[in-house]
């Protein structure tokens, strides 16, 4: 391309976005709010989920052990682990891909944190011996709380594993939930960019249709095919971009206020609730938000000019 | 300088041209004249690969044009003037007759707007350089888009039906420009219904019908001695 066909391109494209300033702006309108929806529920879909992580993190299972201490059935079935044994045990369950955390419990510090709390500092240092002895315990933490069936048959396999606490009630409503609101959103994501898609490319193809005369004077006075359809490509992908921002900006402005508010209001949701930053949301709203603008105005705008290109 | 050769051109199954043979010599006038869907625009169009044949070629001075270089082929040799005069209603008359030169034949602006006016006086329209088209009257934007085809400053005009679109009274205007340009040694094809004007300007004239061409001949032979039932008929219809 020369230079001057380049710097053509771009003036043409500016000039035509002012000249057609209506449904430029109609087109950047309908854009905006499309994106402005689709970042909207994005960003309730994002926190959504975001606490419902924060509450799977929270899920643990509890791994006991056989120790001297056990009645004689359990010593008949198992075997007393070792230290150096345990130790192997706590790494193969770190490495398993469902675990994001192992901690290891002895059953002193177990005694320390338990007695005082359950006795009563005065009551609890009593006790002649450690009621818990031998009860050195693994607290597991899950990366994904649907996994942790598969995590606790495994665990009982374990010979020295005595007993393995957990609660399925709580994982299964969490990865339930999980599962329902990935699908739901998803679904929902789906179809706001289908329609979003539609909604822009058929206002790109308006605007460029009421204008099939003008790129039909271009090709009647010799002009190519690049020539005619590159400063609409140029003007489709220019109010896409701009049709991107604003709800990008809008969504920005929103999106801080309402954390603020919400934060500084009910601060003792912040306990439990774990809103994403903004940074977070935008890491993902900017390129897609921006890649559905430009693309769509692009490929809306060559495909309509393909159209009118045969006169 | 223009040759037709077996030219057929189908829209879908609707055959508008049927091997067209055709061959038009430099500076010639050519009229070609027919009833309507006779194939006489599509002929024109194919010309300028407006319309690419559906078989057959098309040469402009030895070349063969393909869709690889039918743009370069055609910017250099033809314009053309229409039916409808395809003027950009945004642009002021000056603006509409550079644009061309300015962007496809890379001439610069002071090239351009003398080459501009010079056409402009020729079609004896200087004084609205400044204005925009849709102020002109019909004959008048007729003359601008004469003019810029004539700043194209190719060697192969092609007309189709350049009054069609014109009440009688504007007609003439445009016409008189035509019979003047006819003088230059400008190869041109026109396509239209003025008889007065093809006896008056053509070298040759050809008639179209059902897509095939059935008679050609000079204007005196094709007027006071056609062979063809069809044209006698034609003729009769439309000379009164």
């Amino acid at each position: 391309m020369k230079i001057s066909t380049l710097f053509y391109t771009i003036k043409q494209g500016f000039v035509n976005i002012f000249r057609n300033k209506w449904y430029s702006l109609a087109s950047i309108a309908t854009i905006s709010a499309c994106l402005f929806l689709f970042g909207l529920f994005y960003c309730i879909v994002a926190n959504f989920q975001n606490i419902l992580k924060t509450a799977e993190e929270g899920v643990s299972v509890t791994v006991f052990f056989h120790s001297d201490m056990d009645n004689c059935e359990s010593h008949i079935d198992g075997q007393i682990p070792s230290e150096q044994r345990l130790e192997e045990i706590g790494q193969e369950i770190a490495k398993r891909a469902e675990v994001s955390e192992v901690q290891f419990q002895s059953a002193d510090d177990a005694w320390a944190t338990f007695g005082p709390d359950y006795f009563g500092e005065d009551y609890a240092e009593g006790f002649p011996e450690n009621p818990l002895a031998g009860e050195d315990t693994y607290e597991i933490f899950l990366s994904d709380v649907s996994m942790q069936d598969a995590l606790v048959t495994w665990l009982q396999s374990i010979p020295e594993v005595r007993k393995v606490n957990y609660s399925e009630m709580t994982a299964n409503t969490l990865s339930g939930l999980n599962l329902l609101i990935a699908y739901v959103s998803m679904g929902i994501i789906v179809i706001l960019l289908a329609v979003s898609i539609f909604l822009i490319s058929n206002t790109v193809a308006i605007g460029i249709s009421v204008r099939s005369a003008e790129i039909n004077i271009m090709k009647y006075i010799g002009a190519t095919d690049f020539f005619v359809r590159a400063p609409f490509v140029l003007e489709g992908m220019l109010i896409g971009l701009i049709g991107a921002a604003v709800p990008l900006g809008l969504i920005y402005s929103l999106y801080n206020y309402a954390l603020n508010y919400v934060i500084n209001r009910f601060m003792v949701l912040s306990g439990f609730l774990n809103f994403l930053s903004v940074d977070e949301i935008f890491h993902f709203l900017i390129p897609v938000s921006l890649g559905v603008g430009v693309g769509i105005g692009f490929l809306g705008s060559i495909a309509t000019v393909r159209k009118h290109l045969h006169v | 300088m223009i040759r037709l050769e077996n030219v057929c051109k189908n829209f879908g199954d609707l055959q508008v041209l049927k091997n067209v043979n055709l061959e038009v010599k430099e500076g010639e006038k050519l009229v070609i004249i027919g009833p309507s869907g006779s194939g006489k625009s599509t002929t024109v169009r194919c010309m300028n690969f407006l319309e690419e044949p559906t078989s057959g070629q098309v040469y402009i001075d030895g070349q063969k044009l393909t869709h690889a270089n039918k743009t370069k082929i055609i910017r250099e040799s033809i314009s053309m003037v229409f039916q409808q005069f395809n003027l950009y209603p945004h642009m002021t008359v000056l603006k509409n007759l550079t644009i061309a030169p300015m962007k496809l034949h890379h001439k610069s602006k002071k090239e351009a707007e003398d080459l501009a006016y010079h056409y402009l006086d020729v079609v004896g329209l200087r004084d609205k350089a400044h204005v925009y088209p849709t102020t002109l009257s019909g004959g008048q934007q007729q003359r601008i888009a004469i003019a810029r085809a004539l700043c194209a400053q190719t060697k192969i005009i092609l007309f189709d039906e350049p009054t069609s679109a014109l009440d009688p009274e504007t007609i003439q205007e445009v016409l008189d420009v035509m019979i003047k340009l006819a003088k230059e040694n400008i190869t041109m094809v026109v396509v239209t219904h003025e008889m007065g004007f093809a006896r008056q300007v053509a070298d040759r004239i050809v008639f179209m019908a059902d897509g095939q061409i059935i008679e050609e001949g000079t204007p005196d032979h094709f007027f006071d001695n056609p062979s063809n039932e069809r044209v006698k008929q034609f003729l009769g219809k439309i000379i009164r």
